[in-house]
């Protein structure tokens, strides 16, 4: 479904991505970790399209195309989804508004109807039970006065609606307390099929006791030293990210 | 008087003409008033730039116009229904109104009976051939500077025409009085010099709309918008423990001039809340002055201007905290686009005696343009020592991360741009109480701004920012 080939960014005139190579199959599930400053939220806003970021060389390619030549919203009505590691306020426009409009510009692009009021609500209820959220935060603006979690778990549920191919979770648990976790983790793994990919970025491994990963990748300055099955998260739980800086060295 | 430009020379002209019209049949207190602010604009002229009120603001082009005091007759009623402005989207409110055109009560056009009894509203010429002694008490003695202001003088000494609004004592009417003035010169660029008295008894409570809009005259012929001025001036007595909210739409024609005056005097424990919403005119300077005269009064003023172009707005507001324990509130908010310009210059005055004032001001401002030029300046005059004033301003461009976040969920750019700046502005117009005028101008901005999206048909769209 993805294949990342020597894929090189800058931000600010600083390299951070230095040569990422990564294989995503249809249905898979990935975990890529990594020590603070290693390039993994860089990854997952360079898949994004983020305008931040440049890409000085290298290509992605997912489902045959070319990702990196298509603008974030093309790229999100292809099926590419990014769960915000800081999901960004915009007072003024609801929630509800603003979840129809992007479902709708998905929906037109794929050639199906659009989504009338009334089965949007329907929709939206549906998936609200499933990431246990009131209904009232609908009506109120994107994220603005949302708690930390309140936030991370609007995220899953943009992502539960929109119901993408491919779904990077960018450090979603991380200020999450164990029950909201569960909540997202539950979540994810509803939305996770066989024709549905999903990449988490995170710092730890908790997350990975409730979103099963088939595989575990190690970022380091800009690559991708270590890879391995789910048995890898635990050792670097155990042992840390410093061995990696002994490794590299 | 003496020696003035041709410029000023123009106006004297009408003046003569309007006096040798009159014949001595008005009021002698009024012609008084009218000859000392004919006087104070003779002898002051149009404001210069080096006046520190109107530095941002060059009046040049209104003073080279040679505007004739607009006489265009009133529509023959049997014609009335055919009226372009009974198509404009704010035609019609659903609540009594006062029509106006070229400045005068156009009755046939008007609906006033749905008027309770408590509620007095009419034209101010016919106020004035009845009983002008009841007026006499109120009429130029809150928008007093004629003498020095220079249009504020020429409206004062033109008064003829506007609406007369009295609400009795104690008398509580929910829906708005609606005053809707509409230019529609068609030919020879003219003047209309609406004037307006609203006086709130003690504990009444009235919402006033005053709307200025352009017929279009230019626009269905195919030719260029005409080009016409509107000097209006409204004074608000607002009694003790009155409650008023007012609502003020700037839509004149981009070829138009405007010039607005909305002054309140307030008596102890009234409270008034301003919407003041333009999105109008090629040159336009609205001003709104709050006298707090009275323990424990508030005022509330709220404005959004929206322009684009070669467009220029002007926005004067003082809050006058003349007596102690009062509070003020202010919220402008700016959508600037294209070469336009806009002056937000607010103004708190906290006397003496204003001890306890609670006044917080914010003008926040929105740049889609590189060439759009905004001038925000809080002016602070402090004479009491215990009180609490805040100001802010904030000039930005659209927050990149928003649009990145819209796109990110497959909005379109433009579309994530229109919705992001109707969101900013929209905040302003969802204070307005009166659903009928809060829809019809969010409908008015969001075809504005988003050209070809559709609506927020639902209303859902869009909450209000807290």
């Amino acid at each position: 479904m993805l294949h990342i080939k020597n894929l090189q960014a800058r931000a600010e005139g600083k390299e951070i991505l230095r040569g990422i190579n990564l294989e995503v199959g249809t249905g898979e599930v990935h975990a890529i970790m990594g020590p603070n400053g290693s390039g993994k939220s860089t990854l997952a806003q360079v898949l994004a399209g983020h305008g931040a970021y440049v890409v000085t060389g290298g290509e992605v390619t997912y489902e045959g195309k070319d990702l990196l030549a298509m603008a974030p919203e093309v790229r999100a009505r292809e099926g590419v989804f990014l769960a915000f590691q800081y999901p960004v306020e915009i007072p003024g426009v609801s929630n509800t508004y603003f979840l129809r409009s992007a479902l709708n510009a998905i929906r037109k692009h794929r050639g199906e109807p659009e989504y009338d009021a009334m089965d949007f609500l329907a929709l939206v209820r549906e998936k609200m039970k499933l990431l246990e959220m009131d209904e009232k935060l609908m009506t109120r603006s994107v994220n603005e006065g949302f708690s930390g979690g309140e936030k991370k778990r609007n995220e899953i549920f943009q992502m539960a609606v929109l119901e993408p191919k491919l779904g990077i979770l960018d450090e979603t648990d991380s200020g999450l307390d164990i029950d909201a976790l569960k909540i997202v983790a539950n979540g994810v793994n509803a939305l996770h099929s066989k024709d549905r990919s999903i990449i988490v970025v995170t710092h730890y491994q908790r997350l990975l006791n409730y979103i099963v990963p088939d595989f575990v990748h190690v970022l380091y300055e800009g690559r991708i030293v270590k890879s391995g099955t789910k048995e890898l998260a635990l050792e670097l739980e155990e042992k840390g990210y410093g061995w990696l800086e002994a490794s590299a060295a | 008087m003496i020696a003035t430009s041709e410029k000023e020379g123009l106006y004297l002209a009408s003046f003569r003409e309007l006096e040798d019209r009159l014949a001595g049949n008005s009021p002698s207190w009024l012609h008084e008033i009218r000859r000392a602010a004919m006087a104070g604009f003779a002898e002051k002229g149009f404001p210069a730039a080096r006046q520190e009120d109107w530095r941002n603001t060059n009046v040049g082009p209104i003073a080279a116009v040679p505007f004739q005091p607009a006489t265009t007759p009133l529509p023959p009623p049997q014609r009335a229904g055919e009226l372009r402005i009974l198509q404009h989207p704010l035609a019609d409110l659903g609540c009594p109104k006062l029509v106006f055109i070229n400045g005068r009560f156009a009755k046939q056009l008007s609906t006033l009976e749905a008027l309770p009894k408590g509620v007095q509203a009419g034209s101010l010429a016919e106020a004035l051939a009845s009983d002008a002694t009841a007026l006499e008490r109120h009429l130029a003695r809150y928008a007093a500077d004629y003498r020095e202001h220079a249009f504020v003088a020429l409206n004062t000494a033109f008064i003829e025409d506007g609406a007369f609004i009295e609400i009795s004592k104690g008398v509580v009417f929910e829906k708005p009085i609606y005053l809707l003035y509409v230019s529609d010169p068609g030919g020879l660029p003219t003047v209309s010099y609406p004037r307006n008295l609203i006086i709130a008894g003690r504990e009444s409570q009235a919402t006033i709309i005053e709307a200025y809009v352009s017929d279009g005259a230019g626009k269905s012929t195919g030719a260029a918008d005409s080009v016409y001025f509107t000097n209006a001036v409204s004074e608000v007595a607002v009694g003790e423990g009155a409650v008023i909210a007012y609502h003020r739409i700037q839509q004149e024609n981009e070829n138009a001039f405007h010039f607005g005056r909305l002054v309140f005097h307030q008596e102890r424990s009234s409270s008034i809340a301003t919407h003041s919403i333009a999105t109008g005119g090629r040159l336009a300077r609205e001003e709104v002055n709050a006298v707090l005269d009275g323990e424990g009064s508030e005022a509330t003023l709220v404005g959004m201007y929206v322009i684009t172009g070669h467009q220029h707005i002007d926005n004067q507001t003082t809050l006058d905290h003349a007596q102690p324990h009062c509070s003020s509130r202010e919220v402008y908010k700016g959508v600037l686009d294209g070469e336009s310009s806009a002056v937000f210059n607010g103004k708190i005055i906290v006397r003496k005696d204003a001890q306890k004032t609670d006044s917080k001001q914010s003008n926040k401002n929105l740049l889609l343009s590189e060439k759009a030029v905004i001038d925000t300046k809080p002016a602070l005059e402090i004479y009491a020592d215990d009180v609490k004033c805040t100001h802010g301003a904030t000039i930005g461009q659209i927050d990149p991360d928003a649009i990145f976040y819209l796109r990110s969920r497959g909005i379109g750019r433009q579309e994530a741009r229109d919705l992001l700046t109707y969101a900013f502005a929209n905040d302003i117009l969802a204070r307005i109480k009166y659903a009928p005028l809060r829809e019809r101008l969010s409908e008015g901005l969001f075809a504005r701004l988003a050209s070809g999206q559709r609506a927020v048909a639902d209303g859902a769209g869009v909450v209000q920012e807290v």
